[in-house]
């Protein structure tokens, strides 16, 4: 089945909203819990990226007994340098943000971490695009 | 005895079908089902919300009164510390354990005592360094049940040791033995309790195959005669057998602050409780030691089963705990006894699950996508569910109809009046064109 999600650009607490109801769903369905952890912080990570470094965006998953298909697409200033961006504990956060506990240049480290399958996808100006799987190996 | 035991009960009498209840349980655990309120056994927690809220008084707490005294040779009282908490001007819970004497109660095992021991215990489990961190208290039965059904990943982190009032039931059947001499079934221990979920508890432990209390009689069931019997023992004051730490664990931070350590969370109200288990489960509190949870505003002060507003009572610990010393108990060992320890892990309870076949999981989750959109969203209960979201999943679960929907309903009667006007129209046409031609005839 597919989901759809609306992360707003305006309001960091709401970020986790896509994530919590994706973890109660995946509950509902009866995945393991390992997987259903993984596919929780992958995602909650990347929402947080959507609203800190981005304008919001929107989220598709796709799940399947199989395997969960995640797309995380946003219009925002987009990544001039992936490969820095990637690095544990690089981060362009501002003071404000590092304040409010984020902006650790954790978030893309742990998505690639937690998941079984990930592609990133940037252009600046344009918007970034990230995709993730995780398998399902019940 | 049935799968689950439970003390929170509907009056059926009394209840009106008002749905008042349906929203509040943190579990979704209430219908409301031709004009009656229901709870659904599996996924109730006894938190006791349903009885804050109902207009009624159709929730009720199934317990013990004091005439089970009788049942037994020998009877030993443990007050739960929020007892103290009750009381105006209390010198210290010494007069309280008098009281309790006084009651008829041959003796008084305080729970604060062993509240005490199982700081101390956990204190040396933390520092060990052996047991998963954070560690989750599990002294709230509402909480622990609600992480069986709900929080399969949070099981781990869940402290192994008894609840205070556990242990104090184990203590207190020892020492009557041996003082005694009965063998320990003519020894009735009772917990004097502050919520229902603790009742609960005694009849059907989890972790344990048999509870080491016999059975729990309300705070306010014993308060009015407690009350008149305590200025009679006021010149006994001293002969309490707890400290600050453990009389502490009566109020929410109480448990917490026991453990000598700052990094630690505690919280109360079980929505907030939600909260922190959800963060807990996303991994965002791992620098935490040790979190504390009351699912009742301002801990087991706020039990529903208590007389004294929790806030007050809050207030009353802290001045009765003021002149009293740090604690009194202490474990002579370095290792933790076998016997504070749970017997068994909780185990994960998925009643929350759509279908054990994950493909009709599956076509479930689809169906109630669907049916959703039929619904207005408005969350109105008149359905008797608690809300559109989980009108959808009882119809696909087979416990309601789309036409429980009062929308629904009115959509389709419109629908009924639509074609029935239409059908009349109809008719009414064909008489007339049948007249004409009369007529022309
Ligand atoms: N959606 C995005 N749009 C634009 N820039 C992004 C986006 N996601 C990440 N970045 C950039 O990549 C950097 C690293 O991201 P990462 O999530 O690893 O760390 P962080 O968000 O800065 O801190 P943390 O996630 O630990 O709180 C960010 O600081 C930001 O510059
Ligand atoms: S609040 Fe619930 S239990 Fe109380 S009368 Fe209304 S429907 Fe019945
Ligand atoms: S006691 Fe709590 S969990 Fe049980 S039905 Fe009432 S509100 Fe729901
Ligand atoms: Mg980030």
């Amino acid at each position: 089945m597919t989901l759809h999600y609306i992360v707003p650009g305006d309001d960091f607490t709401r970020a986790g909203e896509a994530s919590g109801d994706l973890k109660r769903k995946m509950k509902k369905l009866g995945f393991p819990s390992d997987v259903i952890r993984k596919v929780s912080i992958a995602l909650y990570e990347g929402e947080i990226n959507m609203v800190i470094h981005a304008y919001g965006g929107e989220i598709t998953a796709e799940i399947s007994s199989s395997e969960i298909d995640l797309t995380l697409a946003d219009t925002g200033p987009g990544i001039p340098d992936i490969e820095k961006a990637m690095q544990d504990g690089y981060s362009t956060a501002t003071e404000q943000v590092r304040n409010l506990g984020f902006g650790a240049g954790m978030g893309l480290p742990n998505m690639k971490k937690y998941t079984d399958e990930f592609q990133i996808e940037s252009e600046v100006g344009v918007g970034t695009t990230v995709r993730m799987k995780v398998y399902n190996h019940s | 005895m049935s799968e689950f035991f439970h003390s929170v009960t509907l009056d059926r009498d009394k209840c009106l079908g008002c749905t008042n209840c349906i929203k509040r349980c943190p579990t979704s655990a209430i219908r409301v089902q031709e004009g009656k309120a229901k709870i659904l056994s599996e996924r109730c927690i006894d938190c006791g919300e349903c009885i804050r809220v109902c207009p009624h008084h159709a929730k009720i707490a199934v317990c013990e009164t004091l005439d089970i005294l009788e049942r037994y040779e020998y009877t030993v009282a443990l007050p739960a510390p929020s007892l103290y908490a009750q009381f105006n001007n209390l010198e210290g819970p010494g007069t309280v354990v008098e009281g309790l004497k006084l009651l008829g109660f041959d003796d008084v095992f305080e729970v604060a005592q062993a509240a005490e021991l199982i700081s101390d215990a956990t204190r040396k489990l933390i520092n060990s360094g052996k047991a998963p961190m954070p560690m989750i208290s599990c002294a709230c039965p509402t909480i622990s049940r609600l992480i069986r059904i709900r929080f399969p990943d949070l099981i781990e982190y869940m402290s192994p040791l008894l609840t205070p009032a556990e242990l104090a039931g184990k203590l207190a059947r020892e020492k009557a033995c041996k003082e005694t001499g009965l063998p320990p079934e003519k020894i009735g221990v009772i917990f004097i309790t502050p919520c229902p979920a603790k009742a609960a508890s005694i009849n059907m432990p989890i972790g344990l195959d048999k509870s080491n209390i016999d059975a729990s009689i309300p705070i306010k069931e014993v308060y009015p005669r407690l009350v008149g019997l305590m200025h009679r023992a006021e010149d006994t004051c001293d002969i309490s057998d707890s400290g600050r730490a453990g009389v502490r664990w009566g109020s929410s931070g109480g448990e917490a602050h026991a453990l000598l350590s700052d990094l630690y969370l505690a919280a109360d109200g079980i929505e907030n409780c939600i909260k922190v288990l959800n963060d807990l489960e996303d991994e965002k509190l791992n620098y935490i030691k040790f979190v504390e949870l009351n699912a009742c505003p301002g801990g087991c002060v706020g039990g529903v089963l208590q007389v004294e507003n929790p806030f007050l009572a809050k207030t009353k610990i802290k001045s009765l705990i003021r002149y009293m010393p740090p604690y009194r108990n202490v474990l002579h060992t370095q290792e933790i006894p076998d016997d504070f320890r749970w017997t068994y892990k909780l185990e994960y309870l998925p009643v929350m699950q759509l279908d054990t076949d994950m493909e009709k999981a599956f076509q479930k989750m689809d169906e109630i996508e669907r049916l959703i959109k039929k619904f207005p969203g408005l969350d109105c209960g008149s359905c008797g569910s608690p809300s559109c979201r989980s009108l959808a999943e009882d119809i696909v679960r087979g416990y309601s109809t789309e036409e429980a929907c009062v929308f629904v309903l009115r959509d389709e009667v419109h629908q009924i009046a639509d074609s029935l006007s239409r059908i009349s129209g109809i008719q009414l046409g064909r008489k007339k064109a049948a007249e004409a031609e009369d007529k022309e005839d």
